[in-house]
This record gives structure tokens, C-alpha cells and sequence, in this order.
């Protein structure tokens, strides 16, 4: 696989900021009656800069902690607190949000999917570094076609491309490399801990392998209602090789939490 | 037995998925149609029907045949006020789904007033629409945007509230411009929709101008059956008829064909009976 060099096309942040969750409720309402808190009076904090990863079960919280910070009301269920970043002001207009689904618009090229930021906002279209990311995450020639063509790694590398062309100093991704390939996942890992470095990232999975590579803190979520954990950080610079015996260590502690806040 | 590839699959695209090569369908339904022009002049030879109860094909075709400026003519007619009435009743209700599915106060005021709409029947209004606008094309292309209205305005509005949540929460969180989400995700990700809409009208539309000319006019095919089945011509109202049916057919698939050609990226899965 030709994957090109992404330096030249990657902004320097312009200057990082930290998170700061104050007094968080979300309740879901899953229907038939069957509510309850997912966060009671949740506090959080995420430093400038550091790219933290999230761990925890599936339906614990993760994905409506990334929303709640994202600014977007719940899916179901109710939602209030107050994020700010270390200055107190809100973030609004300052994230980018990746989905664990690529989210492509089916009806436009990859290169207008990656450029739909500018177009939604009316900026003028940036096409060279839109094409710049484009190889930067493998996808030279493809800019052209429609997303319906492209296999899911490659979808899913076109909505890098795309988280990477909004520039933003907050990042939020929402299990964003689940449904690739193992050598893609890899591959799309490495990119984000290069090209993201800076910024002030949180990235939600569940797997505590891709936690240890890419993240400089990771947290685990659990509990009803849910509690994030004091941050681990592993030694190193990511991307981290997951051989590492240091890591090994890590990964221990890490399913040792994990196994406790399953029971 | 011949000697067969072990594993050999194009799948065909477009049309050709559901239909088949295309001029071989064609040539099917022409021998389909031919079958049952065969049947029915068989039924006239085999009861001796009277010609004015039922004209043979071989009698409509020599009446088109024989009038075919006057036929043509009166089809001009009616395929301006079918046009018209799409144009008219697709905008307006292409206009109404965007401002009912957008605009909160547009809901509460628009949204009654389209349920409503339909619980009026629309072909009884004819002669009102005859008495207000008069003999000429002016009534027919209302009726006819009165008919194509509704399956436009539902089906799109039903397209817009059917946004995929993860599109929306992309754009909303790179931008709150309200209206520059409605026209760059949810208006483009209802058009399939809307195409539905719009095949649906299509086909409504003759029976629009066809109503309104019955009610009361001078021209179009319409005029033709009324004037012909009055003076007892059964063969030329046939005739009329046909031509009506070729113009509904040709009004339909080239909206079908537009309809495809404008949304190639339309998800369009093939038919079940199709295995590999």
C-alpha cells in the first residue's frame, strides 16, 4: 500500500486547549419505562493537548460522553452539564467529531466529502490540501469517485481525510477504526497519533491494545452510573509498538479494570 | 451439454438489473401487446359485436390512421396541461416538503392544510376549477397540479424527516448554519424520495388533464373521447384512448429515465429472483 508522506499538508494546532466536563446528567430512555442515569454529576477533565483514550463496555457511556462534549443532544434520553475548555468557554465551533461509521454522503466524491466542512460553512475550498490528506491516508486517485465504490477501510480513510480537513484543536472519535481490517487499523492508527499530535484528542474504543498505541492517557468508563478512572499514561511516544513489555504491564492493569467493572 | 464457465457473474446495471437487456424487453412487450390485439380482434370476429359497442383494432387503427393531424393535435393539448401540471404541482410541492420539514411555523400552519387537501376529493372540484378558469388549458393544468401536488409534497417531506442521524450530527458539529444543512444534507438525501414522488405524478398526471378536459373544454384527448362517444364514433374514442395510453406510457419512463439519469448514486439493490 502507497501511503504517502502527510507532513507538508498538516497545520501546526493553534494552541491547544483542555476539556473540562462540570456536572454532567445524561439519562438514556431506552423505552417501555427502561430509564436511568448514565452520568450522575459527571466531572472530567482532559488535558491540552494529549490524546486521551477512552475505555469501556459497550453501553456504558462512551459514545453519549463524546456527544455531551460534542455539543449534540442524545440519541435518547436527556442531557445537561456544562463543557467548557480551560478558559470557560464553550467549544462550539472548535471540534471535529468522527464516527465509528465512515458518514460519507453518497451522493458527493470523496474529495467534496472531505471538503464538506468548508462547504457547509461557505469557506472557500482548500482542493490542494484536501488532496494532500487524500494521499496522506493512501486514497491518491480516488478523489473523483463516490464513496459507494470504495471498500469500508478505504471509506473509513476518506473520513480521516475529512476529520483531518476541519483542522480542529478538539477531536472526538467514536470507535473510529472498529470496522476495518487489521493492517488498515494499524496503518489509520499510526496516521491519527502523527497527524494529530497537539491537539487535545479523545478517542473512545474498546480495545485496550489500540488505547496503549495511540494514547498518551487512558482512562476507563464504568460504572452506573458511569465514572472515569484515574488516567494511565504509557511511557513512550505514540504510535507505541503493542510488544512493548512495558505495555504488557499496562495492558494488564487495564483488563484488570475492566474485568472489575464488568462484575 | 455444452461447456459452461465455472463461475461467470456481471451484474447488470441500472435498469438492465431488474429488466433485463433492454430492446429484448421491448421486444417481449410488443409480442405481449400484438398477443392481446390478436385475442381481442378475435373476440369481435368470433361474437359478431357491433362496431359501436366494440371496434375492432384493425377498425381503431384505420380511424387513427384516418385522422391522425386531428389526434395528434388534441395529444399536444393534453401533454402541455400533464407538463404544465408537473412543473406547477412538482414545484409547489417539492416547495411545501422543504418549508414544512424546515421551517417550525410553516409545520404548525402548512402541514394541516396539505392533510386536508387530500381529504377533499380533488376530481370533484373539477367543475368549480372549469367554472373559475374557464374552458381552455388554464382548468386542466390546476387539476392537474392539484393531482400531482400531494404525492410530491408527501413523499418528499417523508424523505426529508428521514435523514440519517449520523449525517446530521456531522454537519451539525461543523457548523450551525441551519439552512446550509438543509440544502447541502437533508434536501440532496430526501431526492430519492422525491424521485418517487415525482414517478407517481407522472403517472396521476394524465387522469388530471383527462378529468378537467371531461368536465368541459374544446381541445385534448379528453375532448376527443366525449365528442366521439356522443356522436356514437366508438372507433375514434379507441383510438383517443390509445394515444392517451402512449402518452402516459412515454410521460412515465422518460420521468423514469430522467429520474435515474439525475441520481446515479441512488442505492438500488436487485431483485430477489436474481441469483448468481
Amino acid at each position: 500500500m502507497a501511503w504517502g508522506t502527510p507532513e507538508p499538508v498538516v497545520l501546526p494546532p493553534t494552541g491547544a486547549h483542555s476539556i473540562h466536563i462540570r456536572g454532567a446528567h445524561v439519562s438514556f430512555d431506552a423505552g417501555a419505562g427502561r430509564t436511568g442515569p448514565l452520568f450522575d454529576n459527571l466531572e472530567a477533565e482532559f488535558s491540552a493537548g494529549v490524546f486521551t483514550c477512552i475505555l469501556g463496555s459497550s453501553g456504558v457511556g462512551k459514545s453519549s460522553l463524546l456527544r455531551l462534549i460534542a455539543g449534540l443532544p442524545p440519541r435518547r434520553g436527556t442531557a445537561s452539564g456544562v463543557v467548557t475548555d480551560g478558559d470557560g468557554r464553550p467549544l462550539t465551533g472548535r471540534i471535529v467529531y468522527m464516527d465509528q461509521r465512515d458518514l460519507l454522503l453518497p451522493w458527493m466524491t470523496v474529495l467534496d466529502n472531505v471538503l464538506l466542512g468548508a462547504r457547509l460553512r461557505g469557506e472557500p475550498r482548500q482542493r490542494g490540501r484536501a488532496l494532500g490528506l487524500l494521499q496522506a491516508v493512501g486514497l491518491s486517485g480516488w478523489e473523483d469517485a463516490r464513496p459507494e465504490v470504495l471498500s469500508g477501510g478505504m471509506r473509513q480513510r476518506a473520513a480521516l481525510a475529512r476529520t483531518l480537513m476541519e483542522d480542529r484543536p478538539f477531536v472526538l472519535m467514536d470507535e473510529p477504526f472498529q470496522a476495518v481490517d487489521a493492517i488498515t487499523r494499524l496503518l489509520l492508527q499510526d496516521l491519527s497519533a502523527r497527524l494529530l499530535a497537539g491537539r487535545t484528542v479523545v478517542l473512545v474504543t474498546h480495545d485496550p491494545i489500540e488505547a496503549l498505541r495511540i494514547g498518551h492517557h487512558v482512562q476507563v468508563l464504568a460504572g452506573s452510573p458511569a465514572r472515569l478512572d484515574a488516567p494511565v499514561a504509557p511511557p513512550g511516544v505514540p504510535p507505541r509498538d503493542p510488544a512493548d513489555p512495558a505495555l504488557v504491564g499496562l495492558y494488564r492493569v487495564l483488563i484488570a479494570r475492566l474485568q472489575q467493572a464488568a462484575k | 451439454m455444452t461447456a459452461q464457465p465455472p463461475f461467470s457473474v456481471t451484474r447488470p446495471r441500472g435498469m438492465a438489473r431488474w429488466w433485463g437487456p433492454g430492446l429484448r424487453n421491448i421486444g417481449r412487450a410488443l409480442v405481449t401487446i400484438g398477443g392481446l390485439l390478436l385475442l381481442w380482434q378475435a373476440v369481435v370476429w368470433a361474437t359478431g359485436v357491433a362496431p359501436y359497442i366494440l371496434p375492432a383494432p384493425r377498425v381503431v387503427a384505420i380511424a387513427w390512421l384516418g385522422r391522425p393531424d386531428y389526434l395528434l393535435t388534441n395529444a399536444a393539448v393534453t401533454a402541455a396541461e400533464m407538463l404544465l401540471g408537473l412543473l406547477f404541482g412538482g414545484v409547489l410541492g417539492a416547495a411545501s416538503a422543504v418549508l414544512i420539514a424546515a421551517v417550525a411555523p410553516a409545520r404548525r400552519w402548512l402541514m394541516p392544510v396539505l392533510i386536508v387537501s387530500q381529504a377533499v376529493p380533488v376530481f370533484a372540484l373539477a367543475p368549480v376549477l372549469v367554472l373559475w378558469f374557464g374552458y381552455g388549458m388554464a382548468s386542466k393544468v390546476v387539476m392537474a397540479t392539484l393531482i400531482i401536488y400531494f404525492p410530491v409534497a408527501a413523499a418528499f417531506l417523508d424523505g426529508l424527516r428521514r435523514t440519517e442521524p449520523g449525517w446530521l450530527d456531522l454537519a451539525h458539529v461543523m457548523t450551525r448554519d441551519r439552512w446550509a444543512i438543509v440544502r447541502a444534507v437533508r434536501i440532496p438525501a430526501a431526492l430519492p424520495a422525491l424521485a418517487s414522488g415525482l414517478r407517481v405524478a407522472a403517472a396521476v398526471a394524465p387522469i388530471g388533464a383527462v378529468i378537467g378536459e371531461w368536465v368541459g373544454s374544446g381541445a385534448g384527448l379528453g375532448f376527443v373521447m366525449l365528442h366521439a362517444n356522443g356522436r356514437a364514433q366508438t372507433d375514434l374514442m379507441f383510438a383517443a384512448l390509445a394515444t392517451l395510453s402512449a402518452l402516459a406510457l412515454i410521460t412515465y419512463f422518460a420521468m423514469d429515465w430522467g429520474l435515474r439519469r439525475a441520481l446515479p448514486w441512488q442505492p438500488e439493490s436487485p431483485p430477489d429472483d436474481r441469483h448468481l
